[in-house]
């Protein structure tokens, strides 16, 4: 199979950090811009823990008196059709994004190690047929996929959590698969095979914790992605139910009253974008610090 | 050659195959009774028992997926409770829609990101290069609905050039076409645009470090020749492997887009169908993208033998 993520394959040289630690912080906080994405990631998620205390308003207090209120000192971002306040909405909106992001790139992440280790170690026909499944799931996009087992299991946060972890799968999957086959040729795996360790020992004990660095640099990217894509899901229609608040479903509410209100979709938005791009920006920076051949190439 | 094209074939059906699992098990999964959830609550006794007899839900589970299996390799989807037609022919008039407004965004994807990502790289460190690399940071962030609803607020709703939203066949009407289309294609082509400009820039970066290009400069050979000459043909391999992958974006991004603008594409139709239970087209949708889309990394990865000789198709 040619096809591959390039990325991945920028990825899969990566060497074990040698330097240490502190040239890994040295260099990943070295630049400015990926201080930036911390600085907005921090900010995310201080924001989403006290978020009870930063909201000047009960995001679920309906004041139809109130209603499509446009900015001002008291409602700094305005007040949507039912008179909720805009920035408290989007306050807790953080929560959804981040939980629906951790919890989905979680299970993805989980079961995508499991498939991509136990095929790249067993090799032959279990390889195969994992793989081919991995490339089923790739042939469908993830949104598409999400989209279709999010609405089969009946909507709900939880069910858009699962969706999207398991469209997410086949990049780990497929990350940790070359990774293993990489890592497996080391005299060490040689060693303990020789020894006579089992192959749930070798796998878990010496091969799996070697083959950690790049992935944790696609979970840092994927988190956005996830946000991203559960941000799309919630605008479509698809996760929480009302009145919980989520980004992409203000976007969408906002959206009949785009001539009259436009902030209620811009700033729900804005906020996606910003944090897409923190965690984007951070991953980014994790890779050319984890691996300083790669620094300033991507 | 001929062998490469072969084993890649049998991959492709094989790979289709466990697609048709996996949309075949969609009806599966949802909890409680499928009939029901799809034909709502409002549907008599009767009616739940004459389309489980159709979907032949009331058969073993192999035989359900064997007789649904040959019925779409002849092309039949089923029929649609929502619209009550062949959703193989409600899939025909909304795939072109969604191939149309893809092929223009991939144009302009391609055609853009390429030379921009050489320039970054050429000129790296550079003003232009700072330009080009946040634009293509924040074109990887950016929520593609809300892209598209900035858009319409800015050219259609204030400056009033573009349409709001809405489809025309070209057939019909070119010019009231070209309008509509001129927004979604440029939302849809951001994701790519993004991406392959990242990596046409960081291919390039990995090239022109190369020996032979150094060589190729001591030899006196201009600039210009050197880049387009010796560094390209080398840097844009990574990139076509990518545009394989963007393909799978455009049709993902087209669920969104087609969404806000209200094109009547397969993106917008999945959606509607995916929200009125109406699965047999969700089943259909899939499968149908899913053959697009695999038979596209087909091409890339034949097409890779033009950009890089070395692969000789043996393995």
């Amino acid at each position: 199979m040619v096809t591959s993520l390039p990325q991945t394959e920028d990825l899969l040289e990566a060497p074990p950090r040698t330097n240490g630690f502190r040239r890994f912080l040295r260099v990943f906080l070295g630049r400015k811009v990926v201080l930036f994405g911390a600085v907005i990631i921090l900010m995310l998620i201080i924001v989403a823990i006290f978020a009870a205390l930063i909201a000047p308003y009960d995001p679920y207090q309906q004041e139809l008196r109130e209603a499509l209120k446009n900015p001002s000192w008291k409602h700094l971002l305005g007040t949507d059709p039912l008179g909720r306040d805009e920035l408290s909405r989007i306050i807790y909106g953080t929560r959804t994004s981040l939980l629906v992001g951790i919890i989905s790139v979680g299970v993805a992440a989980f079961f995508g190690m499991m498939l991509g280790l136990i095929a790249g170690y067993l090799g032959g026909i279990t390889n195969t047929l994992i793989m081919r499944f991995i490339d089923a799931l790739m042939a469908i996009p993830p949104i598409m996929l999400a989209l279709a087992i999010g609405a089969a299991l009946g909507g709900g946060l939880s069910n858009v959590m699962i969706s999207l972890g398991i469209a997410l799968i086949p990049t780990y999957a497929r990350l940790m698969c070359g990774q293993v086959l990489t890592v497996k040729q080391a005299d060490y795996v040689t060693a303990a095979e020789v020894v006579g360790g089992s192959n749930l020992r070798i796998m878990l004990v010496h091969i799996f914790p070697n083959c950690l660095s790049p992935l944790i640099v696609l979970i840092t990217l994927n988190l956005g992605f996830a946000i991203l894509s559960e941000a799309a899901l919630s605008f479509l229609g698809l996760g929480i139910r009302p009145p919980g608040a989520a980004w992409g479903s203000m976007v969408n509410d906002g959206y009949r009253y785009l001539l009259t209100n436009p902030i209620l979709s811009f700033a729900p938005g804005l906020c996606v974008m910003l944090v897409v791009l923190a965690f984007n920006i951070v991953g980014d920076g994790l890779r050319d610090a984890l691996d300083p051949r790669l620094r300033g190439t991507l | 050659m001929v062998t490469f094209i072969i084993r890649r074939l049998i991959q492709t059906v094989f790979v289709l195959i466990l697609v048709s699992l996996i949309a075949f098990s969609l009806l599966h999964i949802i909890p409680g009774d499928p009939v029901v959830t799809m034909l709502g609550t409002e549907a008599t006794q009767a009616q739940i028992d004459i389309l489980r007899h159709e979907l032949w839900l009331d058969r073993p589970l192999l035989v359900q997926y064997m007789r649904w299996f040959t019925n779409i390799l002849q092309g039949d989807f089923g029929k649609s409770i929502m619209y009550r037609e062949s959703v193989a022919g409600l899939i025909a008039t909304r795939l072109p829609v969604t191939f149309h407004l893809g092929f223009i965004a991939l144009i302009l994807s391609t055609l853009i990101s390429i030379p921009a990502g050489v320039i970054s790289a050429v000129r790296r460190g550079s003003l232009l290069d700072q330009v080009i690399t946040v634009s293509a940071n924040l074109g990887m962030a950016v929520p593609l609905f809300w892209l598209g609803i900035l858009g319409i607020y800015f050219f259609a709703l204030k400056l009033g050039w573009l349409p709001v939203q809405g489809y025309t066949s070209p057939f019909d009407n070119l010019w009231l076409n070209t309008k509509q289309v001129i927004m979604p294609a440029i939302c849809l082509a951001v994701v790519p645009l993004a991406s392959l400009t990242r990596q046409s820039r960081s291919s390039m970066l990995e090239v022109i470090r190369q020996d032979y290009i150094r060589t190729a400069r001591s030899k006196g050979l201009k600039e210009r020749a050197v880049i387009t000459g010796h560094a390209l043909k080398n840097a844009i391999i990574p990139v076509v492997t990518l545009l394989g992958i963007q393909l799978r974006n455009l049709v993902g991004g087209s669920v969104l887009v087609e969404t806000v603008f209200n094109i009547p594409g397969m993106g917008s139709f999945m959606v509607r169908a995916v929200f009125n239970k109406d699965f047999l087209i969700v089943q259909g949708c899939i499968m149908v993208i899913a053959l697009v889309v695999a038979l596209a990394n087909l091409a890339v990865d034949i097409s890779y033998g033009y950009f890089d000789p070395r692969i000789r198709y043996e393995d």
